[in-house]
């Protein structure tokens, strides 16, 4: 079960840009906070998100601790054929996690 | 009208007029502030990234919340008017941080030209500061923006 939620219109007209909603479930951990034994919690956050359009890189995102837990993203893609958006993260941890959506365009 | 309530009108109509110039004083004292911040902050992270450019402060916003209650998840929103195509696009958009402990916060990146640079996200600030939008075109230039909120209470703290 990845752990994103992705939103993106049903279908979409040819050659205009669209909207891609994006949220991914991640602590996205500070580095800073403690645990309940006063143990520093180690940092890990997203550190890249890339979204491929029909496998073309259209959108990446660097992110750090300076984006809230569970990051959301919203952002325009253009639509230019019907196909599929993949989204790929890594995080700190070097855990690497994937999700897709299809895209209709019209 | 009996004494009492007379009395009570008048000591309204001082206090009215008392809140009135209380009010105007905090605009006059606001002024100079919003006038003497039409430069960026000087952050070592910003001066980096810019490494010796001038961005001109155009075309690009970034909206935030003047108050922000928590912290933790502030909403943002950081767009660029276009036109692009078929000129010069947006290839970047760095997010800089005045006190958070890692200031550079984001970098998103455009590998394609797009017509609509519009983000929103949500970020996570340590306190009251100003934050920095730069955004790279691909003829070399830089457009800034820069807002400042006032945070209640640190995204730092451990809030869970």
């Amino acid at each position: 079960m990845p752990n994103a939620r992705i939103t993106v219109a049903e279908r979409v007209p040819r050659g205009a840009p669209f909207e891609v909603r994006i949220q991914v479930r991640h602590a996205m951990e500070t580095g800073y906070r403690t645990d309940d034994m006063g143990k520093s919690i180690p940092r890990n956050v997203i550190r890249t998100l890339t979204c491929r359009y029909n496998g073309d890189p259209v959108f990446v995102a660097h992110t750090s601790s300076g984006i809230a837990a569970n990051p959301y993203l919203r952002f325009f893609v253009l639509a230019r054929a019907s196909g599929e958006l993949t989204f790929e993260w890594v995080d700190d941890a070097g855990v690497r996690e994937s999700d897709r959506v299809v895209v209709s365009v019209t | 009208m009996n004494p009492r309530a007379a009395s009570d009108m008048a000591r309204l109509r001082v206090r009215r007029r008392l809140l009135q110039s209380a009010g105007a004083l905090a605009v006059i004292t606001c002024v100079p502030a919003r006038a003497a911040d039409s430069g960026l902050p000087a952050l070592p992270a910003l001066t980096a990234f810019l490494a010796g450019r001038t961005p001109r402060r155009e075309r690009i916003s970034l909206d935030l919340p003047r108050i922000a209650d928590n912290g933790l998840s502030v909403p943002m929103r950081v767009s660029v008017s276009g036109p692009f195509a078929p000129g010069p696009f947006v290839r970047k958009l760095a997010l800089f941080s005045e006190i958070n402990p890692v200031p550079d916060m984001a970098v998103f990146e455009f590998p394609q030209p797009l017509e609509r640079i519009e983000i929103d996200t949500r970020i996570r600030l340590a306190g009251t500061q100003q934050i920095v939008a730069i955004a790279e075109v691909t003829d070399g230039s830089l457009l800034a923006a820069a807002a400042e909120v006032i945070v209640t209470l640190g995204g730092c703290m451990d809030g869970t």
